[in-house]
C-alpha cells in the first residue's frame, strides 16, 4: 500500500525535474558564458559594474512594490466585505471573471480607454477638462498592473477570513474589545497566511512584467523582463539574459522566503 | 473507468473524421503533392488577384501562409517539418539564414527578368550577386507626422526631432539598430559605425531626446497615428504607406541625410520541395506588369525599373516612396556588425530607454 502511495507522485515528481529543476540548472549553467563561449563569470562582473542592470533591478522592485502595495489595499477590504455579503459566491464569480480573459486582450482594451480620443480623455472634456496623456505614464502601468492583479490578491485573502472561526471574533466581543481592536488583534492577524499567499501571488509575477510595460508603458517602465527579452531575442547574448534572470530567481526566493509561513508559530494554530 | 474510455474514443473518432474532411477538403482544392506551390510571406503582402493570375498561368496550386515577424519566419523553418517553396524575408534575416545554410544557392539560368531590377539594388552585401535572394520590395526609415500639429517643412531632418517643440510628442519604434542608427545619421556618422567615441557620442545625443519621447513601441505605431494619439513618429516606409492610406492628414519624411535602406527579398528555403515552382514564380513576380500590379496594390516602392515606368506617374514621383537619388546615395543597408556589436548597440539603447526626464 505504501509503495502504491509513492507511486502517485512519479509524474509529478517527473514533471518537477524536467519543468523546474532542469530548466533553473541551465539558466545557471548558461549564466557562466561569455558571447564568445569562454567560461567565465563576466556576465556577473558586468551586472554588478554597469549600473543599468542595478538600475534596473531596483526599477523592477519599486514598481513590483507598489502594484503590490496598491493591490492589497484595494484587495483587503474587498475580501473582508465581500465574507459579510450575501451572495458570495456571485460576488467571488465577478471577480475572477476578468482573469478569464486573456491579458493581451485586457491591455489592448486599455489603451482604447486611455489614449487622447480615449473613454477616459472623453470623460475629462465631459467634465470641462482638457485630455490629458494617460497613457504611458507611470500612472497608466500601475493602474492597468494592479487590476490585472486583484483577483489573485482577493482570493488568498478571501479564503483565509473565510476559514477564520467565528466563535474567535465572539469570544473577543465578550472579553470587551470594540471592533476596531478585534479587527487588530483578531481578525487580521488571522488573515496573514492569505495576506502573504496574495503578496506572493502578486509581487512576484510583477518583478518581470514586461509586456505591460510595453504596451501600456510604452517602454518609459523598464523591468528587469524587458532586458532578458532583449537579450535573448536581440543580442542573443543568452550569457547575459540568463545572469539576469538568475538575479530574477534569487529575488524570488527570497521573497517566499520572507512572506513564507514559519513553521514553527503556525503550529500553535 | 468504461466513460473515460467511451469519452476517449469518441474524442479519437472526433478527430479521425476531422482528419479525412480536411484530406478530402485539400483534394477539392486540388491540393495534391505534385503541382502545390508553398508560399510563405508576410500577410497582406502580395495582390491576391496576381496569385490567381499565377495559378492560372502556371497550374500550379498556390497555398499561402504568413508570418508576422522576420523571427517568426526563421524559427519556423530552422525547426523544419515545413515544406515551404518560398519565404520573403528581410535583409538581415537573409545574410542570417546563408550564413546558417538554410537557403537554396539560385540557379541564375532558370531566372529570367532580373535585369529588370534596377542596378542599385542588385549585388548588395547582404548577398553579393544575389546568390541566394531576389529583391521584392525595398524602403526606408524615416518620420511620418500629422499635419494638424506640424507644419509642413517643420521636419526634414532627423535632427528636428530634438526641437523642443516636439515635447512628449515623438513615438519611437522598438529597435535599437533604428534608434542609434538616426542618432549617428544626425551626427552625419554611418549607421553602421564600429567607432566606440561616435556610438558613446550617439547614445549621449539620445539622452536629449528624452523629453520628446511619448512612446518606444513596436507595430502599434501605425494605430496610434491613424488614431492621431501622436503627432509624429519614426517608422518604417511599408508602415508609412498603410497609414497613409488610412489618414489623409500624415506625410512621410525621408531625411536626406541618411537613413536605413531595407530589402524584403524572395528566397528558396532549403527545405523547398516544389523548387520548379518557385523558379516559376520568380519569373512571374519579376514581370514588369506584375511587379507593378503589385506594387500598386501594396503601396510599397518596387526595385523593378521596368515596372515604375509602367506605374501612374503620381505613384513614382512621389518622394515618399520613390526618393531622389540624392537622397538615396546617402542610404545605407544594414551590416551585420557581429555579436559584440549588436550587444554594445542595445546597451546603449536600453540606457536610452531607461533615462527618464
Amino acid at each position: 500500500m505504501k509503495q502504491n502511495k509513492a507511486l502517485y507522485f512519479v509524474p509529478y515528481t517527473f514533471w518537477l525535474i524536467l519543468f523546474v529543476i532542469a530548466p533553473i540548472l541551465l539558466i545557471i549553467y548558461q549564466s557562466f558564458f561569455n558571447i564568445h563561449d569562454d567560461f567565465t563569470l563576466e556576465n556577473y562582473q558586468t551586472y554588478f559594474q554597469s549600473g543599468t542592470y542595478l538600475k534596473m533591478t531596483l526599477n523592477s522592485f519599486w514598481y513590483a512594490f507598489l502594484i503590490t502595495l496598491f493591490t492589497l489595499l484595494i484587495s483587503y477590504p474587498t475580501a473582508y466585505l465581500l465574507t459579510k455579503t450575501k451572495h458570495k459566491q456571485l460576488w467571488l464569480l465577478l471577480i475572477i471573471l476578468p482573469t478569464w480573459i486573456n491579458l493581451l486582450l485586457k491591455a489592448y482594451a486599455f489603451i482604447g480607454i486611455f489614449s487622447m480620443n480615449g473613454t477616459a480623455n472623453q470623460f475629462l472634456s465631459f467634465m470641462g477638462i482638457a485630455p490629458q496623456q494617460i497613457l504611458f505614464t507611470d500612472a497608466s502601468f500601475l493602474f492597468v498592473a494592479t487590476y490585472i492583479e486583484i483577483p489573485f490578491m482577493i482570493l488568498p485573502i478571501y479564503n483565509a477570513l473565510e476559514e477564520l472561526n467565528p466563535s474567535l471574533i465572539s469570544a473577543s466581543y465578550d472579553l470587551g474589545a470594540n471592533s476596531w481592536q478585534t479587527f487588530r488583534r483578531v481578525v487580521f492577524p488571522l488573515s496573514l497566511t492569505g495576506v502573504k499567499s496574495g503578496v506572493q501571488a502578486v509581487f512576484i509575477p510583477s518583478l518581470s512584467l514586461f509586456m505591460l510595460t510595453r504596451l501600456i508603458g510604452g517602454n518609459r517602465v523598464i523591468t528587469l523582463g524587458t532586458a532578458i527579452e532583449q537579450h535573448f531575442l536581440v543580442t542573443e547574448n543568452w550569457g547575459m539574459g540568463s545572469t539576469i534572470g538568475v538575479f530574477l530567481i534569487i529575488a524570488m526566493v527570497l521573497t517566499m522566503l520572507l512572506t513564507g509561513e514559519k513553521k514553527k508559530k503556525g503550529a500553535i494554530r | 473507468m468504461k466513460r473515460l474510455a467511451l469519452l476517449g474514443g469518441l474524442i479519437a473518432a472526433v478527430c479521425g473524421v476531422l482528419i479525412f474532411a480536411n484530406h478530402q477538403l485539400n483534394r477539392a482544392q486540388g491540393i495534391t503533392s505534385g503541382n502545390t506551390f508553398s508560399l510563405y510571406n508576410w500577410g497582406d503582402y502580395i495582390d491576391p488577384e496576381l496569385i490567381t493570375k499565377f495559378e492560372e498561368e502556371t497550374g500550379y496550386v498556390v497555398s499561402y501562409e504568413t508570418f508576422d515577424s522576420n523571427e517568426a519566419m526563421y524559427t519556423k523553418i530552422k525547426q523544419g517539418g515545413t515544406n515551404y517553396d518560398m519565404a520573403v524575408p528581410s535583409e538581415y534575416m537573409i545574410e542570417r539564414m546563408i550564413d546558417e545554410n538554410m537557403l537554396e544557392e539560385l540557379d541564375h539560368t532558370q531566372i529570367k527578368g532580373l535585369d529588370n531590377i534596377d542596378q542599385q539594388f542588385l549585388d548588395l552585401p547582404f548577398d553579393p550577386d544575389n546568390q541566394y535572394s531576389i529583391p521584392y520590395f525595398w524602403g526606408t526609415l524615416g518620420i511620418i507626422y500629422n499635419d494638424k500639429f506640424v507644419k509642413e517643412g517643420e521636419i526634414q531632418h532627423w535632427e528636428d526631432l530634438w526641437k523642443p517643440a516636439f515635447a512628449d510628442s515623438v513615438m519611437l519604434i522598438d529597435g535599437a539598430r533604428e534608434i542609434m542608427g538616426l542618432s549617428l545619421n544626425s551626427m552625419g556618422h554611418s549607421l553602421n559605425s564600429k567607432n566606440d567615441a561616435e556610438l558613446a557620442a550617439a547614445a549621449e545625443k539620445l539622452d536629449h531626446l528624452t523629453p520628446n519621447v511619448k512612446a518606444i513601441v513596436a507595430d502599434e505605431i501605425k494605430m496610434y497615428m491613424i488614431q492621431e494619439e501622436s503627432s509624429v513618429a519614426v517608422t518604417f516606409s511599408g508602415e508609412a504607406a498603410e497609414m497613409l492610406y488610412e489618414n489623409e492628414h500624415l506625410h512621410y519624411v525621408i531625411p536626406n541625410e541618411g537613413t536605413n535602406l531595407w530589402f524584403d527579398n524572395i528566397v528558396i528555403p532549403n527545405t523547398a520541395k516544389n523548387k520548379e515552382a518557385a523558379y516559376a514564380f520568380i519569373n512571374f513576380m519579376l514581370e514588369p506588369e506584375n511587379a507593378a500590379q503589385n506594387a500598386e496594390y501594396i503601396g510599397y516602392s518596387t526595385p523593378n525599373e521596368e515596372a515604375v515606368k509602367l506605374m501612374p506617374e503620381e505613384i513614382t514621383e512621389d518622394e515618399q516612396f520613390y526618393p531622389s537619388d540624392e537622397t538615396m546615395k546617402h542610404m545605407e543597408v544594414y551590416e551585420n556588425l557581429g555579436q559584440e556589436y549588436i550587444g554594445i548597440y542595445n546597451d546603449y539603447f536600453l540606457e536610452f530607454k531607461m533615462h527618464r526626464k
